[in-house]
């Protein structure tokens, strides 16, 4: 009998190319931005090398790109300069390209399921940890440093160690107003921020069935969060409705046969899992960080906690270190916190659903008039569908700032950046000190969270507004 | 990439969990096109105010610290983003070893394609080697990549273990592209089989 394997097992072994010195694997879907590339290229260019597969290669400027105004340009000289050598790059080595102006750019993580380029059955990845996102499609889809973005440019292949297998089982069903990055937030505080390190965390249960694909790439996309450099959900109709008819899709025939083999990518029954986490989905509430670390997170009920009471004195160190750096004192009920500036977008929460719903908080309301409210769609496809169903109108009427598309404040690598001292409520990822500006404090949170906190300008409670 | 044999050097202590990349190489800098000159820049937010001044208590301005080239850290250091702006900011600064109890996946593959020799120990080993830093009055120790040792002051030695394939990497200075691309008839098969099974890719 066939020992029963797990989804990430049958990934990896038909991605196996060789087993000498490590296991060498084989890459589908390759993503390029403007940051983690030159060297690469540079690399590739100093040994005479080719790109192995251009054609499973597919570059985007996202990090640098600004969100205003683009008539002119990038105006600060080193990210055009960054820019303008992917798009060099792209020429020289004959590689697909989304620019600025194309309606297609947007942030790397976003664009690659929006074009069907994110395939079931697939390995993917990118010189970015967030590449997780893409693990919602049943892909195994990892982030890379540049040495290895150039190893797959030349090769199509990585040397790689195989991860271990960890299930997270969710099951119940989502309270109204408890989204997946409260379920994402809520699994990296049980997990720890290294909790899933050497994994790769496969997720199951009734509520991940439920979910739309947005909502799948928001928990995979977290998953680097707590140290899992993938995350997978199997495919199924959900998946295959969403990709149907994509740019890059298969087509025709071609589609037939590909559903039949994706519909072959679940877990066998039985399969073993080194580790296992189940979470009901019932009682869960909104969640929100107060420290510098996605681990640090609580319920939006919660109040800052005391360091006095932690008992390991690494992580009691740690806590200090961060309610100092934060700004805030053991015990304040979180919804007293009060924010300036709130970011919706992010390739975990910048997809037309997370507008929506952001949108269905804010309708016919106005922020707070002591914050700032940026609002960056993930593409410039997921704008244009987005002003199609006039979401623009409301966050404008709300009084927030609609604009273009690319990861912005999340990384605060353009001009989009907190001042010293100034405090967030983020839909982003990461919460690390600098993260969005330096001496930046940042609060993560759900996108209708952060609509919730707009208004009112404090850390809110989306289910008592 | 360069070979890491043996080596001798100073130990400089940072007993922080969670040492994140963006930490390491704060994003402003990641706008360079080069792998070089991000040393200065090395734990940025952590070493300098502001306006560009030395903070005299970080532990690398500190005159014992300045040409450390090993660094004994805590848990999960180098979590966050994939940047290798990170390993080459290290390597650029002069670090050529770090070790901590745990490290993040994708910064622990980087600094290994770097030369950087990243050394996993249980928490007590690291505690006595973060207070040997901070308390001697030359905090040096030697590292053998060979036999997997670490020397320190008074002859104690300490066992690491390393995967045998980086090892061997990093004692040759190998490049793995050139290793992958003497397999390149294997990847022509396995291309053929998988376009067979997979053919819409």
């Amino acid at each position: 009998m066939i020992k029963p394997r797990t989804l990430f097992d049958k990934l990896w072994n038909s991605h196996l190319v060789d087993i000498q010195d490590g296991d060498l694997i084989y890459i589908d879907r390759h993503l390029v931005h403007e940051v983690t590339s030159p060297q690469a290229f540079e690399g590739l260019r100093n040994g005479g090398r080719r790109v192995r597969r251009g054609k499973m290669t597919l570059l985007v400027a996202d990090h640098n790109v600004p969100t205003t105004n683009r008539s002119n340009g990038i105006i600060d000289i080193e990210s055009c300069v960054q820019v303008q050598t992917l798009e060099d790059n792209a020429k020289a080595f004959c590689l697909e390209y989304f620019g600025m102006e194309d309606i297609r750019q947007g942030i790397v993580h976003i664009i690659g399921p929006e074009q069907g380029f994110t395939l079931p059955g697939t390995t993917i990845v990118c010189g970015d940890s967030h590449t997780s996102t893409h693990g919602a499609f049943g892909a195994l889809a990892f982030g890379i440093g540049t040495s290895e973005v150039e190893h797959v440019l030349a090769t199509q292949t990585l040397i790689q160690h195989p991860a271990k297998n960890m299930l997270v089982r969710v099951d119940g069903v989502l309270p109204v107003n408890v989204t997946s990055k409260d379920l994402a937030l809520y699994i990296i505080g049980k997990l720890g921020t290294a909790g899933g390190t050497g994994y790769v965390i496969e997720y199951v249960g009734e509520v991940i069935s439920s979910l739309s694909m947005e909502s799948r790439m928001t928990i995979c996309n977290m998953t680097i969060e707590a140290g899992a450099r993938a995350g997978i959900i199997a495919p199924d109709k959900t998946t295959f409705e969403y990709l149907q008819d994509r740019p890059m899709s298969p087509k025709g025939i071609m589609w037939q046969n590909a559903i039949a083999y994706w519909k072959t990518l679940t877990s066998d029954r039985g399969a073993y899992y080194d580790a296992e986490l189940f979470i009901n989905a019932n009682s869960l509430v909104p969640m929100v960080t107060w420290g510098t670390s996605p681990e640090d997170v609580l319920p939006i009920t919660g109040c800052v906690p005391d360091p006095v009471v932690v008992v390991n004195p690494s992580k009691r160190a740690a806590v200090e270190r961060s309610l100092i750096y934060m700004g805030l004192i053991p015990g304040t009920p979180l919804t007293d916190i009060k924010i300036d500036v709130v970011f919706i977008g992010s390739c975990t929460n910048g997809r037309i659903e997370d507008f929506r719903a952001a949108a269905s908080i804010l309708k016919g309301k106005k922020i707070a008039s002591n914050v700032k409210l940026l609002a960056v769609p993930g593409s410039g496809l997921v704008k244009k569908q987005a002003e199609d169903e006039g979401l623009d109108i409301i966050f404008r009427e709300a009084g927030a700032q609609w604009r273009e598309p690319g990861c912005s404040m999340c990384l605060a690598m353009n001009a989009d950046k907190l001042d010293e001292g100034e405090r967030s409520a983020s839909t982003s990822n990461r919460n690390f000190e600098g993260r969005q500006g330096r001496g930046g404090r940042t609060h993560l949170v759900s996108p209708i969270m952060a609509a919730a906190a707009a208004l009112t300008g404090k850390l809110t409670d989306v289910r008592k507004l | 990439m360069d070979k890491f044999t043996k080596f001798t050097g100073i130990v400089a202590p940072l007993p922080i969990i969670n040492v994140d990349t963006d930490m390491i190489i704060p994003k402003q800098f990641l706008k360079t096109i080069k792998r070089t000159g991000l040393g200065k820049n090395l734990f940025n937010e952590m070493r300098y105010t502001k306006d560009g001044l030395e903070i005299s208590d970080f532990v690398l301005n500190k005159p014992a610290y300045r040409l450390a080239s090993i660094l004994v850290t805590g848990s999960n250091f180098g979590c966050g983003s994939s940047r290798e702006h990170a390993p080459w900011a290290l390597f650029d600064f002069g670090i050529r070893c770090v070790i901590a109890p745990t490290f993040a996946d994708i910064f622990y593959n980087n600094c290994f394609k770097n030369g950087i020799l990243l050394i996993k120990l249980p928490q007590s080993d690291v505690d006595q080697l973060i207070f040997d830093a901070k308390n001697e009055a030359s905090p040096m120790i030697s590292i053998d990549l060979e036999k997997h040792e670490i020397t320190c002051h008074d002859d104690i030695c300490i066992k690491f273990e390393i995967d045998s394939f980086r090892k061997h990497c990093l004692l040759n200075g190998l490049d793995d592209i050139d290793l992958t691309l003497q397999k390149k008839n294997k990847i022509e098969r396995f291309e053929i089989h998988h376009h067979l099974e997979q053919p819409w890719l």
